[in-house]
């Protein structure tokens, strides 16, 4: 029942115009930052993204080496938190007794949104001390013919941030893959037990496969925050512009140049650079985050034919 | 029928062995282990840096520091007393912001949803959310302190209503949405204009679940430090005035970290105990609301 | 759900009692013999004691004591709620399958008590098959390995799959509908094809017993025939347990019927499910002993 008084209309076009407020706003951060990057898009083009060289004084700036940190880190994070966080979701979704499961479910949530500053503080004082003491050497051990871990290790470096970035990825994939899980309807565990299927079996062949896209979701929505991260990553990365193997060395991402740099860029150039490091990291996280979406959403929706729970 | 009933047909020979079943069930155990082993994984460490972060802080702990200002970097006697207060000014300004953007847009989403500009809020409301929070200070730098010619409590506020408008919109339409349709019915056959409707009936009823949404919001905000860098820079006085640069609570986390005296270290660590107590009690308190939102509506 | 069991106790069972015999009107099976020795066609029946179930502490069906005969229909009916689809899920364990949810009492396959605490459910399973009230084929799966699924995990051999999925299909009479598109996905197919589908799917492990849960409630008429085809064809090497609302379907395919109720205290506080009656098909639907039967077939409860 939809009225046309003056009343309901002029409450409907409040709404809109509030409304209207979220995309306008959307849309002017892309075109205010596009905007802002205008000097060094006009003059390095795409060599912006394919340069090595990043330097203020002789005002060259090239964002691959950020580039670089940041798919680094970023993947190295997933790569760590990500079988541990769908992991400890299926613990939550689906054997967790009942007593634990709310409260671990709770502490998940809390964890997830702790600030970034406090996994920072916590990564550049306690992690980065424990990791060189007894981690490290560690490493050098048994993987040092990798050349993943090799020269000096102070403390901040692109592994410290690696690791502390698993620590903040880890209950986001661990949350949204819960709730694919929880999405899955209970008729296709029944139908895989009912045929003589340990839980296990079950968890293999009737729950993963149908979650699998939604879990994918998760994995890539935890890269979404990896990448944009900020703060912790600033704090114990090491601040330094260089591309190299060895992940003991200190790093820069596309996030942490710009929290690094951009209070004292003095010249239009370098504020233009950072800014157009700061484009560079929304398309990334805005594309991530499509793709993220698009999964996880399809997966809440369920395969329509299969029936509901 | 064409599909026949094969009666006649031989009996299946194969059977499952033993030793199948046997390692089944060891597959079973071992699987079962490492999902446990998963869920420790995950916890353990988390627990760890928060058991770290509540004995670091609650040793660092003392009253100057939520009445005094920063000092002397050696001079135990000093506080964040203005962070915390730059803090609230802060998150004061994101709520004037966001609270009434974030309400109305989640009614409209929806009270007056199916269209194609509900799609394309939705779609913005998504992309804002997962707008690195660096971007935005980024982007309020550009917009704001650069024309004006200086970092301000405004340009802080302005960059923490970002990140807050896409949360209230989203905890905002998904409250609504859980109040019953029959209730809004009832309203209009009763012949109440939808505003009426939707003001004095279906928001009264969601509005512990979007208070908590605002909550939520406010505290994700007061725990931002990223957009702060190029807005509000940071202060080490009482504010001056909303134009000009302000304190905040995780900027003093921030640069105390990274001071070499142990004093401010101590006061680092005490301050990411405050946040991390700010959120823990809005989650308790956010459960405990939403817990009874989902009551009431059912 | 619950309207339907507070009816029963306004009925008393003097006011139930009509004077003259029921002409109830169904279509009764024809006289079929009935396998008398366990294990005559290969098929095991199932013997129940005192079985008692729980959810959390509501008690969902109290002290069932019921024999299945081997190769034979037997049919669960009664009101929802009665507790026959809680109790059809004891006789394989998938009760226990819900948090919160146990199980008390004997079920005998073969001479050992299913519920016994060293009992493995997941050979339980393997032995008697379920099929579900709505089709649940694994929508990430082919046919092909719908049917197969049992067997992957068993870890049959690639001959022994291919030949029981095909013979699982023929005895569903799936085979010509689906054998030129075994690699389409288990959810391309019609809802009643699903279903026939999930049969195929339990009778390629070989079970000595399949339970149904309504299993042709989600179907339109022409598909519910075939099902109902299909369950008097599986009685000739299973025995099977049917749980349906339909009362015609229990009559058209079933060779003994049992009567759940739900039956309430004095106090009215508490509800259970109980086995009321329990006889040859043809007994219950023209000469039911308890009263409360005859007003359920009678259309006067449920």
């Amino acid at each position: 029942m939809r009225t046309t008084r003056l009343s309901d209309r002029a409450f409907a076009l409040a709404a809109l115009l509030l409304a209207g407020v979220v995309l306008f706003v959307t849309a002017a951060i892309l075109l205010g930052i596009v905007d802002g990057s205008q000097p060094t898009i006009g003059s390095f083009g795409f060599a912006f993204i394919t340069g090595q060289n990043w330097d203020p004084v002789q005002e060259e700036y090239g964002a691959l080496p950020f580039i670089y940190g940041t798919l680094v880190t970023s993947f190295s994070a997933l790569l760590m938190a990500g079988l541990a966080g769908v992991g400890a979701a299926i613990f939550l979704a689906e054997i967790a007794p009942g007593k634990v499961r709310t409260p671990l479910s709770f502490m998940v949530e809390l964890l997830a949104g702790i600030p970034s500053i406090v996994y920072g503080i916590w990564g550049l004082f306690v992690l980065a001390p424990l990791l060189r003491e007894d981690v490290v050497p560690f490493l050098k051990g048994t993987l040092g013919w990798t050349g993943l871990f090799q020269g000096p290790f102070y403390g901040p470096s692109v592994l410290t941030a690696s690791v502390v970035l698993a620590l903040m990825v880890l209950p986001i994939v661990t949350a949204v893959s819960r709730d694919v899980l929880l999405a899955v309807p209970a008729n296709q565990r029944e139908a895989m037990l009912g045929l003589g299927a340990t839980r296990w079996e079950v968890i293999r062949s009737a729950v993963l496969p149908y979650a699998r896209s939604g879990i994918l979701g998760a994995l890539i929505l935890g890269l979404g925050r990896a990448v944009g991260e900020t703060m912790a990553v600033t704090m114990v990365i090491g601040n330094r512009s260089e591309i190299t193997a060895s992940l003991l060395k200190p790093g820069n991402t596309m996030a942490s140049v710009i929290a690094n740099e951009f209070a004292e860029a003095t010249t239009p150039f370098h504020q233009s650079a950072l800014i157009e490091v700061g484009l560079l990291l929304f398309v990334i996280t805005l594309i991530t985050n499509m793709i993220a979406r698009a999964l996880v959403w399809r997966a809440g929706r369920g395969l329509e034919t299969a029936g509901r729970a | 029928m064409s599909g026949l009933m094969q009666a006649d047909a031989p009996p299946g020979t194969w059977q499952m062995s033993a030793r199948r079943l046997r390692s089944r069930r060891v597959t079973d155990r071992l699987m079962r282990g490492l999902i446990w082993l998963s869920i420790m994984l995950a916890v353990v460490p988390l627990l760890f840096i928060l058991g770290w972060i509540a004995l670091k802080g609650a040793g660092a702990i003392n009253l100057d520091l939520f009445t005094q200002l920063p000092g002397p970097p050696d001079d135990p006697h000093t506080g964040f007393a203005n962070g915390i207060v730059g803090t609230l000014i802060l998150v004061g300004i994101a709520s004037v912001i966001s609270v009434p953007v974030g309400i109305g847009a989640g009614i409209y989403l929806s009270e007056f949803g199916g269209s194609k500009t509900n799609i394309a809020i939705r779609f913005a409301t998504d992309v804002l959310v997962g707008v690195p929070s660096i971007t935005i200070g980024v982007f309020v730098y550009t917009l704001m302190v650069r024309p004006m010619g200086s970092f301000s409590a405004i340009a802080g506020g302005v960059a923490l209503s970002l990140v807050m408008i896409p949360l209230i919109v989203r905890s905002t339409e998904e409250m609504l949405k859980l109040v019953p349709q029959a209730i809004r019915e009832a309203a209009l056959a009763l012949g109440a204009p939808v505003w009426r409707t939707v003001l004095r009936y279906a928001l009264p009823m969601a509005l512990p679940g979007v208070i908590t949404g605002i909550l939520l919001a406010m505290a994700r905000a007061a725990g931002e430090t990223a957009p702060l860098l190029f807005t509000a820079l940071g202060n080490n006085q009482w504010s001056a005035g909303l134009d000009q640069p302000v304190a905040a609570l995780t900027l003093q986390v921030y640069f105390g970290a990274q001071s070499a005296y142990e004093v401010q270290k101590q006061q680092a660590w005490a301050g990411a105990l405050v946040l991390v107590a700010l959120v823990f009690i809005t989650s308790v308190l956010a459960r405990l609301a939403v817990r009874r939102a989902h009551a009431r509506t059912r | 759900m619950q309207e339907r069991g507070e009816r029963v106790i306004d009925l008393k069972p003097e006011q139930l009692k009509r004077d003259n015999g029921v002409q109830p009107g169904y279509e009764l099976p024809p006289q079929r013999e009935v396998a008398k020795a366990p294990g005559a066609n290969g098929a095991h029946g199932l013997r129940v004691s005192n079985l008692n179930a729980w959810f959390g502490n509501f008690q969902a069906i109290r002290d069932v004591s019921v024999q299945m005969k081997p190769g034979a229909i037997t049919a669960l009916i009664g009101p929802s709620g009665s507790g026959k689809s809680t109790f059809l899920r004891c006789l394989n364990r998938m009760h226990e399958a819900v948090p919160g949810a146990r199980a008390a009492g004997e079920v005998v396959l073969d001479g050992e008590n299913i519920l016994g605490s060293r009992v493995d459910p997941v050979l339980v399973r393997r032995r008697i098959g379920m099929v579900f009230q709505r089709p649940n084929p694994f929508p990430t799966k082919s046919i092909f390995e719908n049917v197969a699924a049992g067997l992957r995990i068993q870890g049959a051999p690639r001959s022994v799959v291919a030949e029981r999925v095909e013979r699982s299909l023929r005895q569903t009479a799936l085979w010509d509908e689906v054998k030129d598109k075994l690699n389409a996905g288990g959810t391309d197919l019609s809802g009643g094809q699903q279903q026939r589908l999930c049969i195929a799917r339990a009778l390629a492990i070989e079970p000595e017993i399949i339970l149904m849960d309504e299993p042709a409630s989600a179907l339109d008429p022409i598909a519910t025939l075939k099902i109902e085809d299909l369950m008097v064809k599986l009685r000739e090497r299973y025995t099977l347990v049917i749980v349906t609302h339909n009362m015609q379907q229990a009559a058209r395919v079933s060779d003994y019927t049992g009567v759940f109720m739900t039956s309430i205290n004095a106090a009215g506080t508490d509800r259970t499910g109980e086995l009321v009656e329990f006889g040859e098909t043809r007994q219950i639907f023209t000469n039911p002993v308890d009263p409360r039967t005859e007003a359920y077939i009678t259309g006067r409860i449920g």
